[in-house]
C-alpha cells in the first residue's frame, strides 16, 4: 500500500482558510497539529465526539460555568486571549468554591487568521490549563468568512467539583460582614485600554490575568464562615458589589482610602477620566466573610503569592435599597453605581 | 499621583470645612454655581457637599459639552451620518445623546452608520489621511478647552490639502453662557446665584480677564478653581469671603495653571481658524448671539455644514424633560419628574443624563442614595 503524504500545516506563515472548519481532512489536520498537540490529554487523543469523564466523589456536586472571549487586541502585556479564556472560566468555577477539573472550548476563527497566531494562542491555553491542573477535554472549531469575525473568538466552559458541605452565593452577604479584595484593581481593563488606544504611561500596565483556584482554596481554609467569592471582571468591582448587594438585599460601604490601586492604573485613570472601580480585573478575588473572620482571612490572602496586596475594603450594612456607597478620601460619601454603557473617557 | 492626592487630602478637607463653618454668617444663605461639568463631577465624585455647612448650596451649571448641545444639532449630525456616505468621528460622550424619537448616534451606528469614537481630534485627521477614499467628518464639540485641538487639525488638513476631511463645528464659548445664566429668565439668574466657581481648563486657555466685565456688571464674584475637590472647597471659601465683604471680583484659586492672559498661542490659533457665529442654539439657554464658533472663511472648505449643505432647524425637547431648567440652575436634577424613572444613564431622555459631567448623570451615579425614595436597582 502506498503511504500517503500529507503536507504539514504551514504554522509559520500559513492562514486559516474555510476548509479548516469544513469537517474534512483539513479540519482534522488543524485539530491534530494545533489543538491536540497544545492541549494534550487522553480524552482529546481518543478523538471521540465527547469526553467521558469519571464520576465525582460521593456527595460532590458539579459546578459548570461558561464564558466567551472576544478581547481585542488578542495579545496584550500580561497575557493573551488564550490564557484569558482559561483563567476567566476556571476562575468562575473556583470562586463558586469548586475545584476546577475540566474545560471545553469552542473556537470561531476568521478566514485568513495567521496560523502562527493560532498556534501561539493554543499553546498559551495549554500552558494555562496545565498550570492550573485542568484538562481541556473537548472542543469545536468553526471558520467564518473574512470580515465576519475578528480573528478569533473563544468560548470556554469550565467544570469543577463542589464538596458536599460547601455553599457560597452572592445572596449570602449579611450586615456586619467584611469585604476583602485580593489585590490592586483594574489592571487588566487598563492594560487592554492602553494597548487598544496606543497609550503609553509611565510604569507597568500589565493584565493581572491569573488562575485563582489556589488563592480560592486558601480563602476557604482561612474563613470557615465564608459567604461568597467573586472575580470582579467586566464592570469591575462596582458591578460585582452591586450584584451582591442586590442578590443579598443589603448595602455595602467601601472605604476609598483602603482600595488597592497601582500607581500606573491610578495615573491612567486620571488621564482618561475613568474610575478604577469600573475596570475589569482577571486575576483578583473578592471575598465576603463574617466580620470576625476578616483578620485571619486578610492574613491568609496576603500570605499567598497572588494576594500580597490584599486589603479589607469595606463592610456590608443593612440597606433594603441595596446601595453600594463609598466613604471618600476627602471625607464625604458617594454612591458607587454600575457603569452606564462602555467606559468612555471624558472629553474635557 | 502623589501630587494629585495632595489635592484630595481628607485632613486638609476637614480643616477647610471647619474654616467654612466659621466663616459663613449664621442665617445667611449662600448659593454658588459651579459652571463646569468638571467641577460638578468632582463635587459628586468626592462627596464635597457632605463637608459643607448647611448654609451653603451648590448649583450645577451648564458647562458640560454634550449637555448644552440642543436636539437639533444631534439631529443634524444624525442625518449626516445616516444619509450621506461619510465616516463620522465623535468624542465618546456624544454617542448616547438622545435625539428625537429615542435616536442617538449609538443607535445610528447599530443601523449601519459609520460612526467612530475617537479620543482626540488628531485621530480623525489621521483616519482621513490613512483612508483617502473616505469622507471623514469630525463632530467638534466643547468649550474653549477642546477648541484649540480642532483648530490645529483644521490648519493641518489645510496644509496637507486634504479633500476628504471636514469639521462639523459646534464649539461654544463660556463667557456668553455665564452671562446668559446671570441674566436669568424664568425664575433663574442673578437673583438665584451669589457667585460662580469659574472654569478650570477653559480658563487655562482664555485666562481670567474675560470674567471681569461679568463680575463687575452683575455684581457677582467669580473664583476660578481647579478640578480637584480641595480646589473647589478653597474656591468656595474665597467666594464666601467675597460675599461677606460685599466684593464682586474675579479671583484665581487655580494659579498653578491659570494666568490673567491665558494661553495666547491657543487664542491666536482659534482666532485664525474660527470666527463667531451670528447666533447658536444652546440646550437650556436658548439662542445666544455670538456664543459659538464656525470655521473662518479661509478654512470654509473644511466646513462640513457647507460641504454637505446642512441646514439647521431647532427641535423641541421632550415635553417632560427639564434639562433646560436644570442647566440654568433653576431646577435640581432630582426634582425632574423623569429623573431616575424613564430617564436614566441607560436610557437618557435629556442630555444632562448622558455625560458623567452632566448634573443629572452625576447625581444619578453618585448622589441618589441620599434620596429616601430611590433604590439602587
Amino acid at each position: 500500500m502506498k503511504s500517503v503524504y500529507v503536507r504539514p500545516l504551514d504554522l509559520r506563515s500559513g492562514h486559516v482558510d474555510l476548509a479548516h472548519g469544513g469537517g474534512g481532512r483539513a479540519m482534522q489536520q488543524l485539530i491534530g497539529e494545533v489543538f491536540r498537540r497544545a492541549f494534550d490529554n487522553p480524552w482529546l487523543v481518543r478523538g471521540d465526539d465527547g469526553a467521558v469523564l469519571p464520576a465525582l466523589a460521593p456527595g460532590e456536586r458539579l459546578v459548570v460555568s461558561t464564558d466567551s472571549h472576544v478581547v481585542s487586541p488578542l495579545f496584550f502585556p500580561g497575557g493573551d486571549i488564550g490564557s484569558l479564556s482559561v483563567h476567566g472560566t476556571l476562575n468562575d468555577v473556583a470562586v463558586m468554591g469548586a475545584r476546577p477539573l475540566y474545560l471545553s472550548v469552542g473556537f470561531i476563527l476568521e478566514e485568513g487568521f495567521p496560523l502562527a497566531d493560532l498556534l501561539r494562542i493554543a499553546e498559551s491555553m495549554g500552558r494555562a490549563a496545565a498550570d492550573a491542573g485542568v484538562a481541556i477535554v473537548t472542543g469545536d472549531t468553526k471558520v467564518v468568512e473574512r470580515g465576519k469575525g475578528d480573528g478569533v473568538f473563544i468560548t470556554t466552559t469550565g467544570m469543577g467539583a463542589l464538596p458536599a458541605d460547601r455553599e457560597l452565593s452572592g445572596a449570602f452577604a449579611r450586615p456586619g460582614d467584611a469585604v476583602l479584595v485580593s489585590g490592586t484593581l483594574g489592571e487588566h481593563g487598563m492594560a487592554i485600554m492602553a494597548q487598544r488606544e496606543g497609550l503609553t504611561f509611565e510604569g507597568d500596565l500589565r493584565s493581572d490575568s491569573a488562575a485563582l483556584h489556589g488563592l480560592a482554596a486558601a480563602v476557604l481554609e482561612a474563613s470557615p464562615g465564608l459567604r461568597l467569592m467573586r472575580d470582579p471582571t467586566r464592570g469591575g468591582l462596582a458591578a460585582t458589589l452591586n450584584e451582591i448587594a442586590r442578590q443579598s438585599t443589603v448595602g455595602i460601604v467601601l472605604e476609598e482610602s483602603a482600595l488597592p490601586v497601582s500607581q500606573a492604573v491610578a495615573a491612567a485613570c486620571e488621564f482618561l477620566g475613568l474610575d478604577p472601580l469600573n475596570l475589569a480585573s482577571e486575576g483578583r478575588l473578592l471575598a465576603v466573610c463574617p466580620g470576625a473572620e476578616a483578620a485571619p482571612l486578610l492574613a491568609a490572602l496576603r500570605a499567598h503569592p497572588l494576594g500580597r496586596q490584599a486589603a479589607l475594603i469595606g463592610e456590608v450594612v443593612a440597606d433594603e435599597r441595596c446601595f453600594v456607597q463609598m466613604q471618600t478620601m476627602l471625607g464625604g460619601r458617594r454612591m458607587v453605581d454600575w457603569l452606564a454603557g462602555e467606559p468612555l473617557p471624558r472629553i474635557c | 499621583m502623589k501630587y494629585l492626592e495632595a489635592f484630595r487630602d481628607g485632613g486638609i478637607a476637614r480643616t477647610l470645612a471647619e474654616a467654612l463653618r466659621r466663616e459663613v454668617q449664621p442665617g445667611r444663605a449662600y448659593a454658588f454655581m459651579e459652571f463646569c461639568g468638571g467641577h460638578t463631577h468632582a463635587i459628586s465624585r468626592y462627596g464635597v457637599e457632605d463637608l459643607l455647612p448647611p448654609e451653603l448650596r451648590l448649583i450645577h451649571g451648564p458647562g458640560c459639552p454634550v449637555c448644552v448641545l440642543p436636539t437639533g444639532r444631534i439631529e443634524q449630525v444624525l442625518r449626516l451620518a445616516l444619509d450621506r456616505p461619510v465616516t463620522l468621528c465623535v468624542y465618546g460622550d456624544t454617542l448616547r445623546v438622545p435625539a428625537a424619537g429615542g435616536m442617538s448616534l449609538l443607535k445610528a451606528r447599530a443601523m449601519g452608520a459609520d460612526v467612530r469614537m475617537i479620543y482626540s481630534a488628531m485621530d480623525a485627521l489621521a483616519l482621513a489621511q490613512r483612508e483617502p477614499v473616505r469622507q471623514v467628518v469630525f463632530f467638534a464639540i466643547g468649550f474653549e478647552t477642546t477648541t484649540p485641538p480642532t483648530a490645529l487639525v483644521v490648519r493641518e488638513a489645510a496644509r496637507l490639502g486634504l479633500s476628504n476631511f471636514s469639521v462639523l463645528c459646534c464649539h461654544v464659548l463660556t463667557p456668553p453662557a455665564i452671562r446668559a445664566i446671570a441674566e436669568g429668565g424664568e425664575g433663574g439668574g442673578a437673583a438665584l446665584i451669589d457667585g460662580f466657581i469659574g472654569p478650570a481648563h477653559v480658563s487655562t486657555v482664555i485666562g481670567t480677564r474675560p470674567y471681569a466685565p461679568f463680575a463687575a456688571g452683575f455684581r457677582k464674584p467669580v473664583v476660578i478653581a481647579g478640578f480637584e475637590p480641595l480646589d473647589v472647597m478653597q474656591a468656595i471659601r474665597m467666594l464666601v469671603r467675597q460675599v461677606n465683604e460685599g466684593r464682586a471680583e474675579v479671583e484665581n484659586e487655580f494659579t498653578r495653571a491659570v494666568t490673567a492672559d491665558g494661553n495666547l498661542k491657543a487664542q491666536a490659533l482659534m482666532a485664525e481658524v474660527f470666527t463667531l457665529r451670528e447666533d447658536f442654539e444652546w440646550r437650556g439657554l436658548g439662542i445666544l448671539p455670538r456664543s459659538a464658533l464656525r470655521l473662518a472663511d479661509a478654512f470654509s472648505g473644511f466646513d462640513a455644514e457647507r460641504r454637505f449643505g446642512l441646514e439647521y432647524s431647532p427641535i423641541p425637547d421632550h415635553k417632560g424633560c427639564e434639562c433646560a431648567a436644570v442647566l440654568r440652575g433653576v431646577t435640581r436634577a432630582r426634582d425632574c419628574r423623569l429623573f431616575g424613572t424613564v430617564c436614566t444613564p441607560e436610557t437618557p431622555v435629556g442630555a444632562c443624563m448622558v455625560s458623567s459631567e452632566g448634573a443629572c448623570a452625576a447625581y444619578y451615579a453618585y448622589g441618589r442614595s441620599r434620596d429616601p425614595g430611590a433604590a439602587a436597582a
